[in-house]
Parts: C-alpha cells; structure tokens; sequence
C-alpha cells in the first residue's frame, strides 16, 4: 500500500517565480564582473579629471597609452594563457630579453631587429606550451623554469647585464618614437594587435577553443577540441607578444635595457584579473583586459602627478586595489553560482 | 554486415580486468541495451567505442573494416556520437555555443557568424523543449535541459552510432518523451543506438536487443523480447531467477527496524535554498532508513550537503537529537553527529594520497592525540577495528587508498565516518561504481547499522536499492517535496508514477 | 569488475620511478658534493663549507614555511616582502632592545599571513592571486616605513645571532637547524601536520569530514610568513644593515625552487621538510659549484632552469584509479 502525500499544491508555482528572480540577479551580477574594470576605470578618469589639472591634457592621455603599450602587449597575450586555466610567468624575462635581441639584431636592419626577438621569444614559447600541454606538469612551474632560463640566456647574450646594445637601425627608432596624428605609432600596434586579439577570441574556432578548454578541458576534449594544440598555441602568443613588447621598448629607447622586467609578469596577471577574466580559466574578455591594464597605468600616472609620492606607495596603492578588486570578483562569482 | 562490431576485446588496468574478451554486435537501425551493475564493465566498453581507451586485446569493427580509434575527436569523426550521465559540456560558455563548439557556422570571411549560430540553436532546441535563451551560459540551466542540449549535440553531426550512457536519469518524464521521439527518428533513418541504462521499462519500451555485462564478461546477448525481466536481472546479478523473485534484487533484508514510537534523531525543517531547494523537510527515526528518491538534479545531494553542512542554506532548520542546529556548519553538523557520504568519493571523499590509516583517522584525530600530538597506537585500534568490522582489503593500513578497488575506498570513507560515532548516516550513491560483493556487504551494513538504531538517510539512484533499502521515500522534484511512499510493497513503478504524477501540475 | 592479478613488466623500471622523486636529490647531492671534492680546490675546508652554510640557512628557514603552503596545494609569493618589513622594523624597535626588534618582526609576519590565510581560507582567492597583492604592496610598505633609508645595526645581541658563532657553528645556522626540527616534528606528529596534509591532498573532503580548514589554512599561512620574518631579522642581523628594498628579493623562487627540486608536490598532500632542506643545499652547491669553476651567473641561471624542469617532470603524479 503506497500513500501518496503532495506537500505543497503551490510549489511550482513558488519555485518558477524563484528561478526567475535567480536569473534576473545571474544576469545583472554577470555584467558587473564582465564591465566592472570598465566601470572603475571611468570613475577614476573622472575623478582625476576632476582634481588634476594636468591629468587633462591630451599629451598627458598619449603618455599614459605610449607607457601603457607594451604592459598591453604582454597582458593580451597572458589572457589568452589564462584563458585557458593556465598561467606564463616568463613573460616579463621573455620582455627584457626581446629587447637586448632586438637592440643587438637591430645592427642587421629593421627587419632583424623584429624577427629575431619574436623567433627566439617564440620559440621559448613552443617549449613552455609542449612541455605543459602534453607532459600535464603545472603550467607555474614550466613558466618559472622559463623565467630563469629567458633571464639566463638574456644574461648570456649582454656578458653578464654589463653591455647594452645600442639600436643601430635609424628605421627602427622611428617606429619606437614617432607619432601618426600625434599618438606614436607604438600604440597605433598595439592598437591594431588587440582589435585582432579580440576577433580572434571572440569569431574564430579558436577563441571558442580556448574558452572551451579553460572552462572545462575533460568536456572539450569529450567534444572533440584539440586540447593540446590549443594550449601550445596560447603560449607561443604570450611568448610571441612579450618578445614584440620588449622589442617595442627597445625601439622608443634606443638601446636593450638589461634591468627592467622584473614583475611584468605579475603586473600582467593583476591586470587580466582585474579586468574580470577568471584565474581558473574559461571566462573574461579582452576589453575587460584592456580596462585592467590602463586602470593600472592611470594609477600609476595619478600617483606621478601627486608627485611626492614614491614609487613605492604606488606599489601599496596597486596592491590594496588588486586585493579589492579581486575579492569582489569572487563574492560576484559566489553570487552566480554557475554549476 | 553489422553496423560496429567488437570482437573478443579485452581491457585490463593495474590489477584489474575491466573487460574479458568482450564481444558484441550493433545492427544498422538497432537500438541495444547494454546493462549491468554498476562496475560491470559499462563505462569501460563504451569508453573503448569512442576513442578514449584502446583495447589490450580484440578488435573494433566498423562497417565492416577494422577500426581504431586513438582519440575521441577520431570516433567522433568516423561517426560515433556520444551522450553522457554526467552532461560533458562547457557550463560556462553559452547553451549555443556549446551546441555548435567544433562545428561553429562561418560567414564569407571565415568568421564565427554568431548571428545564425544564435538563431539555428534557439530553431533547433525549440524541438527538443528547450525554450531557454541560448546566449545565457549552458551552466544555469537545469540538468534536464542540458542533458537536451547534449542529445541535440550528438544528433547534430552526422552520426551513425549514437552510443546513451543513462540519458534519462535527469530528464523529466515530458522530456524522456522526447528522446524516445528523437530515439525512434534515428532508428528509422538506419543509425544504431546503444543504449545503456539501469531503468528496465524504458529498455523494455524502446530496445530491440540486448547485452549484459558481468564482471567484465558478456554473459547474454540477444533480443530483449525473448528476455523475461526477471531472468534478465537474475543475469546481471549472477544470482538465480527464484532467489530474486523471492528476495530481490539487492542484499537488503527488507526488515524494517525504525523505533516507531521514539522521537526523530533528525528533524529537516523547510530547508531553502535559492532556485534548489525549496522548503524542504522530513523526519527520521532512530533505527530508519529513509531514502530520497527523485531524478538527477531533483535536489537529493543538495539535501545530504545541506544537512551536514556543505550546502549554503538560505533558510531552515536541523535538529539532531533533540538539538537545534539551526544552519550548521561542517564542523558542527559532525561534532552533533551526523556523517555525510558524499556522492562522488574521488572529488570528496577519499584523500588519494594518504593512506587507509590516515583517512579513516582524519575525522577523529583531536580524539586521537593529546595537546595536539598524535597518539600512533590509538590510531592503530580503531583502524584495526573498523578494517575487521567492513571487512576493507588492503595490503596494510598504510596502503595508499588511492591504490584500492572502487569498493575499498568506499568502506574506508565509511570507517572514517563510523569512527566519528554518528548518530545519523547520511549516505549519497554509497553503491555506485562498486563491485557486486563489496555492494552486498555495504547494503548489509546498512542494515546492521540500522538496527544497531542509527537514523539513515539514502539516496540512490538504483530504484530497487532505493526501495528494498529504505523504509520510507521521500520524493524530491526540482527541490520540492512531492511525496512520501511508506510500506512494504512500494514498487519502483510507484517511485517513477509520483515523480511523474507532481510533473502535471 | 574481476580482480585478477595482473603480471607486472620489468620490476626495476617502476620501482625507480617511484624512488627518483623521493630520494633523487640526495643522489644529486651525494654526486655533486663527490665531483667537487675531486675537482674543486679547497671545497672540503671549514671556511668553504660555513660559507655555504649561511649563505643557505634563510632559504632553507623560508623554503620551510613554503613548503607547508604548498602542502595545502597554496603558495606564498609574498615571502620575500614578509622580510623586507621585517627588516624595515627592526631598527625602529631595536632601541628598546633586541628582544623588542624580534617580536616586532614576529607580528609583523603573523599580520601579512593573517591577511594572507582570510583572504584564501575566508574570501576564497586563489593563493597566487592572495599572495600576489601582499607581494606587490608589502615591499613598497616596507620601503616606506623605512624612508628608503639603509639603517646600520649596532646591536650586539643582534649581531651574534646573524655572524656569532656556538660551539664553532655559526648560530644562523643552529637556528635554521633548530626550525627544520620544529617544522618536521610539526608535520609528522602534530593533529595540525596531518590536518594540513589532508587539506591538500583533498579539501573538499576535509571539508565534507568536519575539520577546521579555514583555521588550519590561515594557521599554515601564519607560521609561512612568520618564518620569512624570522628569515629576514637573521638577514639584517648577518650583513649588520637593514635595506628593506634589497632584503629577501627574488627569494621566494630560490624557495619554491627548493621545495619543488626536494620533491614536495605543487599538487599538495605531502611535505618532505628534509627534502626541502636537500633542495635548498643541491641549489646552493650547484650555483657555488658554477662560480668557483668560473661559469657565468647567466649559465647558473638557465642550469637551475633545467634542473627545476627534470625535478618536477620525475616528480608527477601518475594518474589513480
């Protein structure tokens, strides 16, 4: 004997007003944690607009994209990395070294002067996606190893960080510090390599690829994506992309600089994390990237136009805001519970 | 000339052999069943047909030619689509997205034409009851839904096998509807269907013949009209037709040992929480096993979570024992008294890399040691006592768990759970994914613990373990309470007759 | 599912796998110690060997407390700023006597792994995104508390703990001696080790089974940070000044470098405090090896670039069941 016993007549009824109360919260609470940076971004600019006269000029906005460019380079390259669940933490070494290769090829012409840091960056590139792609060990500690080595053999190629190369090729300065309608044509690149960065994310197979094998790499391999050859092309672009920054750099200053980098990489990941891409992969945009990076760089612009304020405070400053930003994005997260 | 043919093939893991010479046919136009218990060699047998295991031994037929496939990507290529138990998509990428990942239409120019990606999913999930918007992210639909999203996946490439590992365990009955509505298309365009699945009237209503696995091992093959039900089971269990008929399908003894007239050791009261459940509650006795019955994604392992504290209540109250609990958290709910077996023992339960010892102490360890170090020799005990007492097969107490069968593992999370003296077990799938002998001994011990006047609470998704076991169903339904089914006679075609009577409100 | 015994190929080949990553560094040590014994002059001196010592004794304090975090299946990038605001505190308490300095590092430590272990235990952060902002914002912190200046230490008491000597060993190293022994005994006999091991090695499960993992967390996050700052008082106390731009910088690779070369997992789930230590010993001798055969700093680098790559690969996790 069986005693059938419906607790609730009403409970459809409850339920259906509630999943749609659920979807209304999901879709306001996805486009805070996709526009976020954005947002914050436009309540900075307008209130340093506000306070500081000198934040207002056009040359000031041109100084903020020109220094902005090659963080912007290594950024789009380090969201499509971390995408895909993984993470490049050779990039700033792969920066520095790009451009004492592109100083010292630049003595071979302009041409010399990009191949060879994009080939030799490339290359360490191909290595970092092979060995994480198809031998499963952690992308962190792949990138570190990379780190090291890129520093190494930048190290190598400058006697020990003692010589700078001077950029010989007279074609190649110009790139690095002439302007088309008064922005420098660093930033037109820049420019031109993101618009592609986002077509290709968001149009190709590929892009759909490498969300697919960030959100979940068993399902895309189930659904027939080519996981690991996706994987070795994410970091073959970072690779790629910071080589070409570094070049840039050495470009505008003339010369391949053997001391900078170091914590490029971090600021690259603060940036794409910022910009609201999920640290675990699978979700975020590179608007939202590029929202990050010149979030950071107009900090970092406000805090020189304070002017007593060290460098060192605009450390504290970016790490406090990086704490905010990154907790909020979590409670955001929690609050979409997305199974 | 059979459609795909797997000819003597063999698939052994360390210590294991998953499948023993294992032959079978799939004819053009068939739908076939392929059943067994669970750890009967399924999974392993449909893993080998789509490319993500190669067989140690035998061969693949495929039309006619011998086949090997070294990547799912491969089979998928050759034709043979898949649909999984566990929805095998991307939740955070969009239900159009996930529709057409691999395959995404182009404009002229070679890129995604979004637009009619968009417009063709929303065309083509509207005939399979999906009314959802495809641009909202796969993973906020529910289960049902997305199991359909899956199935359009399948049938969209050009397939001509399609291969259905429990299809319907998270389908509303309008929704079963449709997939046989889409089943019955297939078969009639000449594509062969393998359909794996535990619930025996669906077989019976759409199949044409059937395989049964054992151990690895076909044991029958043939048209499933000329298999009467009850051999069939008695096949799949190994066990004779009249000792089922007389005792059924599990190692249950169907007495009931609840104390009728004591207080509950479990109060659920209106447990809430947002879009899953709804208001839930229920009691249980000292000495009761009550189940919970429903489909997947009815809300079953939410409850258990929510109980034991793993699941974000909005609302509601747990009473252990005559205590409030209010909204406990882990570390409360355990220090009351009530042990949760969670449904997926890798991600949650065991701790691979430690050893048997090490897991089954984990819970207790404070009363293991004094001012914080811990006592060897007290561990030693209990893990002595508990490995007896289930009676767990391990070369030693410091084997590492990970290297145990699928049914070890599951006694030492049970071990780990007994020592911590629990006064309500809540067990979610504790039989799933292990062998024959370690889920009769499990099933026993239920019992035994039952009587020894612990309150149970029991999900399963294995309808007659759900009813042979439990004294009381409760049944959920999109995290709704709809029914409770008392008595010795419930059958499943009662379980499935509630869940499908609340879904025509 | 039949369980059948199933004949195992060529024995020694799965044996060695097994045994590389635990006990490969040690050979590594054994072998290279040997090959500067023979090739190297003065290696076996007492002068040599000291140097050694100390050089490697706050990487091995710091390399501890790194490789309890990466036994949660975390990691803590802010060490090397940890040490930078110890040494930027140090002189402003030293007046009030040593004592004072070392408690002032102490909280200071047991503050950042404070924020470090809510931020990851509490708010859910990914370690490296947790860790990463005390990073960035803890050195310039530090700089700032200190003005940017370079303080000397006059202070005697301070002084014998980073260059006096007990019993012919210099006290740095007794000290780290002494914290590879707490953090041992930590994790093999204390409710606390074994908590964290299984929070590593499953944490979800932890959670299902009723232990305080937050508290545990944020606990491991502590003695990580508390154990850079004891590290960074030990470094200002050696080189007698405090510079808090300078003190413990790119520290914290030489310390996953020597947990991971140890053979502690990235993946959590088990600690090896003596391999740790091996790491930290086989990356110093590597590197003093290197100099004192008159090889650049350069090849030093790509050299421990590919040393880390061969330790992790032998290490990996082959897949269970």
């Amino acid at each position: 004997m069986t005693m059938g016993i419906v607790s609730d007549p009403a409970a459809p009824a409850a339920v259906a007003e509630d999943t749609r109360r659920a979807e209304r919260t999901d879709r306001i609470v996805g486009i805070v944690q996709r526009q976020g940076a954005l947002a914050v971004l436009a309540v900075v600019v307008l209130f340093a607009v506000a306070a500081f006269p000198d934040f207002r000029s056009f040359d000031n906005s041109a100084t903020i994209l020109v220094a902005a460019a090659p963080p912007m380079l290594i950024a789009l390259g380090m969201t499509f990395v971390i995408l895909t669940g993984g993470i490049d933490l050779s990039v700033g070494s792969l920066y520095v070294l790009g451009g004492v290769l592109a100083a010292w090829a630049s003595q071979y012409g302009l041409l010399a002067a990009f191949a060879v840091p994009l080939l030799v960056c490339g290359a360490i590139g191909v290595v970092n996606g092979l060995l994480i792609a198809y031998t499963r060990m952690a992308p962190f500690i792949v990138t570190l190893a990379a780190l090291l080595g890129a520093r190494g053999l930048m190290r190598a190629i400058s006697a020990e960080g003692s010589k700078t190369y001077l950029v010989g090729d007279d074609t190649f300065r110009r790139i690095g510090n002439g302007s088309f309608l008064d922005i420098g044509y660093p930033v037109w690149l820049v420019a031109i390599l993101l618009v592609l960065g986002m077509v290709l994310l968001s149009r190709t197979r590929f892009g759909h690829a490498v969300y697919a094998v960030g959100g979940s790499e068993d399902a895309a391999g189930l659904m027939g994506i080519a996981v690991r050859r996706t994987k070795v092309w994410v970091y073959v672009m970072s690779g790629l992309l910071a080589g070409l920054a570094g070049a840039i750099n050495a470009a505008k200053l003339g010369s391949g600089v053997t001391v900078l980098g170091t914590g490029m990489e971090l600021d690259a990941i603060a940036a794409v994390v910022i910009g609201g891409t999920l640290l675990t992969g699978g979700a975020g945009t590179i608007a939202g990237t590029i929202a990050g990076v010149l979030l950071l760089g107009v900090i970092q612009n406000l805090i020189n136009q304070v002017g007593n304020l060290n460098s060192n405070w605009q450390q504290v400053i970016s790490g406090g805001f990086l704490a905010l930003v990154v907790v909020a994005q979590t409670y955001l997260v929690k609050l979409r519970r997305i199974s | 000339m059979a459609l795909l043919e797997v000819v003597d093939v063999s698939k052994i893991f360390p210590g294991v052999r998953a499948l023993d010479e294992v032959s079978f046919r799939l004819e053009e136009g068939e739908v076939h069943a392929l059943v067994g218990e669970n750890g009967a060699g399924k999974s392993t047998l449909i893993k080998v047909l789509t490319g993500v295991y190669q067989p140690d031994a035998g061969e693949l037929r495929y039309a006619g030619e011998p086949a090997r496939f070294g990547t799912p990507m491969e089979a998928q290529r050759a034709g043979i689509s898949t649909i999984y138990q566990e929805v095998n998509l991307v939740p955070l990428m969009s239900v159009a997205q996930n529709l057409f990942l691999g395959r995404e239409p182009r404009n002229r120019f070679g890129l995604l034409d979004r637009a009619r990606m968009d417009r063709e999913a929303a065309e083509m999930l509207a005939g399979y009851g999906v009314t959802a918007d495809v641009r909202r992210p796969l993973g906020t639909l529910a289960l049902g839904a997305q199991q359909m999203v899956a199935l359009a996946r399948a049938v969209m490439i050009d397939a001509k096998v399609v291969i259905m590992d429990e299809p319907t365990s998270s389908l509303e009955p309008r929704e079963v509807e449709t997939l046989f509505g889409v089943i019955r298309d297939l078969h009639a365009r000449g594509i062969g269907i393998i359909y794996v699945s535990h619930r025996l009237d669906e077989l019976y209503q759409i199949c044409d013949a059937v395989t049964i696995l054992r151990d690895g091992r076909v044991v029958h093959t043939g048209k499933l009209a000329d298999l009467e039900r009850i051999r069939l089971v008695a096949l799949m269990l190994g066990r004779e037709m009249a000792e089922v008929r007389r005792e059924g399908a599990t190692a249950f003894s169907g007495e009931a040992t609840a104390d009728d007239d004591a207080e509950p050791i479990l109060r659920v009261i209106g447990l809430s929480s947002r879009n899953k459940l709804h208001d839930v509650s229920f009691d249980v006795r000292p000495g009761e096993v009550v189940g919970l019955g429903g489909l997947l994604g009815a809300g079953r392992s939410e409850t258990i979570k929510a109980i034991g504290g793993a699941y974000r209540l909005d609302a509601g109250d747990v009473r252990v024992d005559g205590v409030d609990l209010k909204r406990p958290t882990t570390v409360q709910a355990v220090k009351a008294g009530i042990a949760v077996q969670p449904e997926d023992r890798k991600a949650e339960g065991i701790i691979p890399g430690l050893s048997v010892r090490e897991n089954i102490a984990l819970a207790v360890l404070p009363r293991m040691a004094r001012f914080g170090l811990v006592s060897d020799a007290k561990i030693d005990a209990v893990v002595e006592r508990y490995m007896t007492r289930l009676r767990i097969k391990a070369s030693s107490p410091d084997q590492a768990v990970g290297d145990l069968s699928g049914g070890n593992q599951q006694k030492v999370l049970l071990a780990r759970l007994l020592a911590t003296n629990p006064k309500v077990l809540l067990l979610d799938e504790p039989t799933r994914g292990i062998d024959v002998g370690a889920k009769a001994e499990v099933q026993g011990l239920i019992d035994e613990l039952a009587a020894e006047g612990l309150g149970v609470v029991l999900v399963s998704s294995d309808a007659e373990e759900l009813i042979e076991g439990a004294d009381r169903v409760v049944v959920l339904r999109d995290g709704v309470v709809v029914g409770t089914l008392t008595g010795a006679s419930v059958t499943t075609e009662d379980l499935m007759a509630t869940i499908a009577e609340a879904a025509n409100d | 599912m039949t369980e059948t015994a199933v004949a195992r190929p060529a024995v020694d080949l799965s044996r060695l796998r097994d045994w590389l990553p635990k006990y490969g560094v040690y050979l590594a040590i054994v072998l290279l110690v040997l090959y500067n014994i023979f090739f190297t002059p003065y290696f076996l001196t007492w002068s040599n060997v000291r140097i050694q010592l100390i050089q490697v004794a706050p990487i091995v304090i710091v390399a501890l407390g790194m490789a309890l975090v990466i036994g949660t299946e975390g990691i803590d990038l802010s060490v090397g700023s940890v040490m930078a605001l110890a040494a930027a505190l140090i002189p402003l308490y030293l007046g009030y006597g040593v004592i004072a300095a070392i408690v002032a590092s102490v909280v200071a430590g047991v503050a950042v792994g404070f924020i470090n272990g809510v931020l990851v235990a509490r708010v859910g952060l990914q370690p490296i995104v947790a860790t990463l902002a005390l990073f960035v914002g803890g050195r310039g912190l530090a700089v700032v508390i200190s003005q940017g200046q370079l303080k000397d230490v006059r202070n005697p008491d301070l002084i014998y703990l980073g260059s006096g000597d007990l019993f012919g060993v210099p006290v740095l190293v007794w000290i780290a001696a002494a914290l590879v022994l707490v953090v041992a005994f930590l994790v093999r006999r204390t409710v606390f080790g074994r908590r964290l091991l299984a929070i590593g090695g499953n944490r979800p499960a932890t959670e299902l089974a009723g232990l305080p993992v937050k508290r545990v967390l944020i606990t491991v996050y502590v003695v990580c940070a508390v154990l850079a700052s004891i590290a960074g008082l030990l470094a200002v106390a050696r080189i007698q000044s405090s510079d808090a731009s300078a003190v413990g910088l790119l520290i914290e690779l030489s310390a996953i470098t020597a947990v991971v070369v140890g053979g502690t997992p990235l993946t959590g789930g088990k600690v090896r405090v003596l391999g740790t230590v091996a790491g930290a010993l086989l990356m110093q001798l590597v590197i003093a090896t290197m100099i004192k055969h008159n090889l650049q700093p350069s090849t030093t680098e790509m050299v421990q670039a590919v040393i880390i790559l061969i330790a992790v690969y032998v290490a990996r996790e082959r897949k269970t069941r």
